[in-house]
């Protein structure tokens, strides 16, 4: 790569669509985890966030939300500043993120994604929790409303998560990981409840760490290893060439003749 | 002692046990948060920093007025230290290679001693009233007097309505910051509140528990309760129920056995509630983690 010139702009300019990243940058104890990523999400796309570990997948998702400190550049989420926008974007965090010893139920974490909705101090209501059922429905979850959250398999828990940002309601989703340690039925789940949301024309950006999967779950990527190697329709930038790019060479090439690339 | 049950072993040994039973009330559901948010060790560190801050107290009133005994003061200069400590195993944690708990054990340890070293120079002071101030350490309801009973039921009643009135918000930081800050709470603020209940718990149990034991009050009725429900709701209710039944008991004994240190009798009642959940309480067998080798629904 030739040296690129970059203005650093930490004042957003007006940025259209759903998601757009300009020279984002994250720098945990002078490490770069995220370089200078320029990125624009196409309304109504299912986007794979795609790359090797420590490639900056999950930096990249919470820089955008704002919830890391950005080192240079900047992100704006549905046109606004993130910080500005946030009732109309969804989040699903890793699963590994919280402790599932917690005395709740599942339907009392799906709540949680109407909380805002109902405001400060307001207790749940009645309301709140049918609307989290239903949410929990679409996922296939509601015979477990009541299940205490540590007795959920890893797969029902990933549903649980899912559901709690379908009750966000939101036009744009991130999702960190929603796919790792899932079996095959929560997975059947997670695609349709994908498609679905796209059918609604809702933006979706997912961090994915299966190359075998990708192609077929994903109609655009952004292919990551700390800066951004590709980004655009699935089709084009999920190639042999940025693959070994972004995983430095480290793929064999039965495994990218597996991935039919 | 059976006097002191029925609150008839004496009007100040009734508001004592009063008192001491509604702090209890309060720190069980502020001991539910703050586990659950992995923080209550911060109480130990908060509590044990406030020794310093009371000897200060008492020197600086002695010096203005002429007196160094005023609960109020004493009070003021606890809560003042406690932040004080709280906000240093913060900056540890941010700025040093320290962990929590690590940054705990520094901040506890060497407030206690600076504390220590200052009870011992205020022993030899020519002055009344110190011989008092070494009841903060392991607690004792006997002298408490009417108005001081006010303040701790005050500070309950503040402590229990905050909880009631945002228990949504709490539980929700408490579960998954992260979700929380990208939906738009301001999580830190929340946190400092949270913190605020710690430490108004922690000062306003100086005069019964003690600032060694303080932290036992906000644990034991918290994770008694976890043995019993998984609902974070009924964990409240349940840890301010075993939280206010264990200092009404353990102020009673301190009451009728005389010399015995509340702090001390409130936390074997407490404990004794633990101990007595354990082998009946539905929740008490190790939780076996869920793998994705589970049969899919």
């Amino acid at each position: 790569m030739s040296p690129q010139i970059h203005l650093v702009n930490r004042a957003p300019i007006p940025a259209q669509g759903p998601l757009v990243a300009h020279g984002l940058s994250v720098v945990y104890n002078g490490k770069p985890a995220l370089w200078n990523v320029d990125f624009a999400a196409p309304a109504g796309a299912l986007v794979g966030v795609i790359g090797p570990n420590g490639a900056g997948k999950s930096s990249f998702i919470k820089a955008a939300l704002g919830l890391v400190p950005w080192a240079s550049g900047w992100a704006t989420l549905l046109g606004e500043a993130p910080g500005k926008s946030r009732a109309r974007v969804g989040y699903v965090p890793q699963r590994a993120s919280v402790d599932w010893d917690f005395p709740a139920s599942a339907l009392d974490v799906v709540a949680m994604g109407l909380y805002r909705k109902l405001g400060w101090f307001r207790p749940v209501n009645r309301r709140t929790k049918e609307a989290a059922r239903a949410c929990l429905e679409r996922v296939g979850m509601a015979d477990f409303a009541d299940r205490p959250i540590g007795q959920l398999s890893g797969g029902q828990q990933q549903r649980v998560f899912l559901a709690r940002a379908l009750a966000q309601d939101a036009d744009l989703y991130l999702m960190d990981e929603p796919f790792a340690g899932v079996d095959a039925a929560s997975e059947q789940v997670l695609i349709s409840a994908l498609l679905g949301l796209q059918a609604a024309g809702k933006t979706v950006l997912v961090v994915h760490h299966d190359l075998q999967t990708a192609p077929d779950y994903f109609d655009h990527a952004l292919i990551l290893a700390t800066r951004a190697v590709a980004s655009g329709p699935m089709a084009e930038v999920f190639t042999a060439e940025t693959l070994q790019e972004a995983y430095g060479g480290r793929l064999a090439p039965s495994q990218l003749a597996a991935l039919a690339v | 002692m059976l006097d002191a049950l029925l609150l008839s072993a004496g009007y100040n040994a009734a508001v004592a046990m009063i008192g001491a039973t509604l702090l209890g009330v309060a720190a069980g559901p502020v001991g539910v948060f703050m586990l659950l948010r992995r923080r209550a060790l911060l109480a130990d560190a908060a509590s044990h920093a406030t020794l310093p801050g009371i000897v200060l107290a008492f020197l600086v009133n002695l010096w203005l007025t002429g007196e160094g005994r005023s609960l109020p003061v004493l009070l003021a200069g606890a809560g003042a230290a406690a932040a004080l400590g709280v906000l240093a195993v913060q900056a540890l944690q941010a700025n040093s290679r320290l962990s929590g708990p690590t940054a705990i054990a520094v901040v506890l340890s060497g407030a206690f001693g600076l504390g220590v070293v200052g009870l011992s120079y205020v022993q030899t002071l020519p002055v009344a009233g110190q011989a008092g101030l070494d009841q903060f350490l392991v607690g004792q309801t006997a002298g408490m007097r009417l108005a001081d009973a006010y303040l701790i039921a005050g500070v309950a009643a503040v402590l229990v309505v905050v909880i009631a009135l945002l228990f949504k918000e709490l539980r929700l930081i408490a579960f998954d910051p992260e979700f929380a800050a990208a939906a738009g709470w301001p999580v830190q603020r929340l946190d400092l509140l949270a913190n605020g209940l710690l430490l108004a718990t922690v000062v306003v149990g100086l005069t019964s528990v003690g600032l060694v034991l303080i932290v036992a009050m906000l644990i034991i009725p918290a994770v008694t309760a976890r043995l019993w429900t998984q609902k974070l709701g009924r964990m409240a209710l349940l840890a301010a129920a075993f939280g206010g039944v264990s200092a009404y008991l353990g102020a009673a004994a301190s009451a009728g056995i005389h010399h015995l240190p509340t702090g001390a009798t409130i936390v074997l009642a407490a404990a004794a509630l633990f101990a007595v959940s354990l082998p009946i309480a539905p929740l008490s067998r190790p939780r076996r983690a869920p793998t994705a080798l589970e049969p899919p629904v």
